[in-house]
This record gives C-alpha cells, sequence and structure tokens, in this order.
C-alpha cells in the first residue's frame, strides 16, 4: 500500500465521489419516474402487469459490461450510454415495487375513499401512493444500491465516466495495487453506506411496524 | 440497423465457432466457471442457511451479512481479489481465482436468506406436530421443514446462478475467458461487429438460463404446494428482488 499516492490523490477520491453519487442519483430518479407511470399503469390495467414485468425481467438479466459498450457505436462515449443503462436496471425494482405497494392498498380503505366522493386521481395520489410508500421505500434502497455497484462498470467506457470505478480500471491497467483499492474499497462503502441509510429511512417510512416489534418483545 | 446486421455476419462467421477463441469453447469456459461458483456458493450458504433457521439463532446476524453481501459491488470485489491473490502467489491473481471469488460473493447472499427464510418460514404448528409424533430433530428437518422451504430456497438458487452468469462475464476485464472476452477485446479494438455480438451472445446466455431455473425451481416444488401457488403474479416472489448489480 502506498499511502503518500494516497494522500496525494485524496482530491481526485472526493471528485471520483461526487461524480459516483452524481451518476447513479440521475439514473434513480429518470428510473422512479418511468416506473411510477409504468406501475400505475400495469395496476390500472391488470392484462399489462405481465408483460410490463416480463420486458423488465429480461433487460434487468443482461449483463451490464454487455450494454454499456454495446452502446457506444450509438450513442458515443456520453453521459448517455452510462445513464441508459443504469435507467434500464433499475425499472424491474421500481415497478415491481411500486405496483406491489399499490396493490397493499386494502380494499375497504378504496371504497372508503371512493365513498367520500374522491376523484380516480385524488385517490391515486392522497390514499394509494401514500399507503404505498413502505414498499417504494424499500425499492429505493434496491435500485440505489445496485446502481450504485453498476457506475463502478461504466468505468470501462474511459476516464471520464466510472465514479470511483475509474481508479479500478486504472490501477488494474499499470498493475498498482493501491489505486485498485483506492477505488474498491470506498466503492464498497459507499454501497453498503446507501444500505444503511435508506434501511433508516425505511423504519422511519413505517413507524408502526417498530411500534409493533416493541409490543411484541 | 448497420451494426446489428455485421454483429449477425461476425456470429454467422465460421471462424468464430472454432478454436479455443471460438464461441462454444468460450461459452463453455462461461459455464464451467459459473457452475463452480455456485457450487462453492451453496456449499457455504445452504448449511449455514439451514441451521439457522432451524435452530433460529443468529438470525440477525445471518441476515445483516447478507444485506451487506449484496449490497457490495462485484467489480470491486475482483479487483480487490486480484491483487491480494497475486501477493499469495503471484500465478493466482490472473486466472480465474478473482473472478470466481467474486461470484461467491454475490451467490452466497441470496442463496443464504431464502434458505434461512424458507425453513424459518415453515409453519411452527407443522413442526411442533412433527416433535409431538417423535420426530427427532433431523428427521424434522429432513422431512417437514425443507420439503416445504424448497420452493424459497430454490427461488434463492436461481437468483444466486443467474446473476453468476450474467456476471462472470465481468471477469474478462480482469483477464478471465468466457464470453465477456468479446466485449472487452471488441471495445479494445473498436470492433463493433464482434461487441454487438458478444452482447446478443451474453444477454441470450443470461435469458437462457433464467428460464432453465425457473422449470428446475418448479420442478422441485413438491406437488402439493405448486397448487397454493398465486396466480394474478401480483405479490412479489419471495427475495427474488435481491438481484443486485451485473
Amino acid at each position: 500500500m502506498d499511502v503518500g499516492w494516497i494522500v496525494d490523490h485524496l482530491d481526485d477520491l472526493s471528485y471520483r465521489l461526487v461524480q459516483h453519487i452524481w451518476l447513479a442519483g440521475i439514473a434513480v430518479v429518470i428510473g422512479f419516474v418511468i416506473s411510477l407511470g409504468l406501475a400505475i399503469l400495469a395496476v390500472r390495467r391488470r392484462s399489462t402487469y405481465g408483460p410490463i414485468l416480463a420486458i423488465s425481467d429480461i433487460l434487468f438479466t443482461i449483463p451490464s459490461v454487455a450494454v454499456f459498450v454495446a452502446l457506444v457505436p450509438v450513442t458515443g462515449l456520453t453521459t448517455t450510454t452510462v445513464e441508459v443503462p443504469l435507467v434500464m436496471y433499475t425499472l424491474l425494482i421500481f415497478v415491481r415495487n411500486i405496483a406491489a405497494g399499490l396493490d397493499s392498498v386494502p380494499t375497504d380503505v378504496l371504497e372508503a375513499a371512493d365513498g367520500m366522493g374522491f376523484t380516480r386521481r385524488r385517490r391515486l395520489w392522497e390514499v394509494e401512493f401514500p399507503l404505498a410508500i413502505p414498499l417504494i421505500v424499500a425499492g429505493l434502497r434496491l435500485a440505489s444500491v445496485s446502481t450504485i455497484g453498476l457506475v463502478t462498470v461504466s468505468g470501462i467506457l474511459g476516464d471520464n465516466f466510472g465514479g470511483l470505478g475509474y481508479f479500478i480500471f486504472a490501477g488494474y491497467d499499470i498493475g498498482f495495487p493501491t489505486e485498485i483499492y483506492f477505488g474498491a474499497i470506498p466503492s464498497i462503502l459507499l454501497a453498503i453506506a446507501a444500505d444503511i441509510v435508506f434501511v433508516q429511512l425505511q423504519n422511519r417510512a413505517t413507524p408502526w411496524a417498530r411500534v409493533a416489534a416493541e409490543r411484541v418483545t | 440497423m448497420d451494426i446489428l446486421s455485421q454483429g449477425f455476419t461476425w456470429l454467422t462467421d465460421p471462424t468464430h465457432w472454432d478454436g479455443p477463441r471460438g464461441i462454444p469453447n468460450r461459452l463453455l469456459e462461461h459455464l464451467l466457471i459459473s457452475g463452480i461458483s455456485l457450487a462453492i456458493a451453496l456449499a457455504v450458504a445452504l448449511p449455514i442457511g439451514i441451521w439457522v433457521g432451524h435452530t433460529r439463532r443468529h438470525t440477525a446476524l445471518a441476515v445483516n451479512i447478507a444485506n451487506i453481501g449484496r449490497a457490495v459491488p462485484s467489480l470491486a470485489i475482483i479487483a480487490i481479489a486480484v491483487p491480494i491473490m497475486s501477493a499469495i502467489d503471484p500465478q493466482l491473481g490472473f486466472k480465474v481465482y478473482p473472478t470466481v471469488v467474486g461470484m461467491v460473493v454475490l451467490a452466497v447472499p441470496p442463496i443464504l436468506v431464502n434458505t434461512y427464510a424458507g425453513i424459518a418460514g415453515v409453519d411452527r404448528d407443522l413442526v411442533e406436530a412433527g416433535r409431538g409424533m417423535g420426530m427427532r430433530e433431523s428427521q424434522l428437518l429432513r422431512n417437514v421443514e425443507l420439503p416445504l422451504a424448497v420452493p424459497i430456497i430454490a427461488a434463492g438458487i436461481r437468483s444466486g446462478g443467474v446473476q453468476i452468469v450474467a456476471t462472470v462475464t465481468l471477469g474478462a476485464i480482469f483477464g478471465f475467458g468466457g464470453l465477456g472476452r468479446y466485449l472487452i477485446d471488441g471495445y479494445a479494438v473498436g470492433d463493433h461487429a464482434q461487441i454487438w455480438a458478444g452482447a446478443v451472445l451474453v444477454a441470450a446466455l443470461a435469458i437462457t438460463t433464467e428460464l432453465a431455473f425457473l422449470v428446475l425451481q418448479r420442478r422441485l416444488t413438491p406437488r402439493g404446494l405448486r397448487l397454493r401457488q398465486p396466480r394474478s403474479g401480483a405479490e412479489p416472489e419471495p427475495e427474488r428482488e435481491v438481484a443486485a448489480a451485473t
């Protein structure tokens, strides 16, 4: 381990860390918006549920390296080439969790809202969506952690991308272990940190779960 | 779609189907390393999952370790394994071993969590009934808990297996063969036809694997349990959402 090199490159580390979070953040936000639309469609029109899920499942199965490099001749070495696969991989997680969340709302609650004269739109945003939040936050957690992992792979597209993964590729290319660790360990820590943050958020989103747990013990 | 037709031409070129760099050999490498990695992951995750699920001891610890494990980016694990294994023996770091390490770390969490959850989730009344009938702990496990947990355990193995087959592709970045080679080599020299052919091969293999595991999972499920499976598909399958970065 070359400590001197590490100290000299702390600026680079913070730059790559910000890039990592930025690339992951864009994908999670765009993926969420697209998925929200798809999930509402899937829940409203049941016949679309199967095909939407099947297509997102197939997209999800395709290895990310393949999509990153295959897009280069189409979209070039651009942020689009990084974001298209990243967004693609969030779809399955988001669609499934949002749809499951909307489905988890009890029929009694829906009927009560209808009885109170809620329009369909108002019922969706004021009743169904809030009650779906616990599962949506669970999806947010999985999607964020998975996307953070995938951002490292985008380092294959060259020096302008990859976030912390940049150091992994650069270090491997020149056979310099310190630089590999310098990228790999922070990217592992970032993924774990994101997981922990979202678990906290999950607990906050479902205070009743905690109350129930306390009652049991 | 010019690139697509170029990719197709590449795929149908007979010289690409021959020799150590040919598609059959790369496919074999890919599947062999996936199989070995899955076997190691099973050897690690199944006993621990069964023990934790049956005794219900250290459940929080097991689940937490599995959660951390599935958060970890595979690329980072393989990359770290390269210099560490090279330090042990220069030969080790530049062969398939770092890739295997990454794949085991990838597949253990879903298998472990599902094995634990499947066994711990068996109706306690059934277990107590078995105990009342004088079954020993090992009999309870073999005749009551394991058969009922099979669908969930199989879902975990499917998840782990599919993720391995997709992610072994990353091994090509670190010198391992497999189908990922076409992506990495094609990218290195700007051969778009080869990249697209590789992408198609890798995607087709991943999807085929997913389907194969689905069939296997259905076969393994005891007949009595198949009837109860929800038809709507509205309910998320147990822990299938564990699938992470490939």
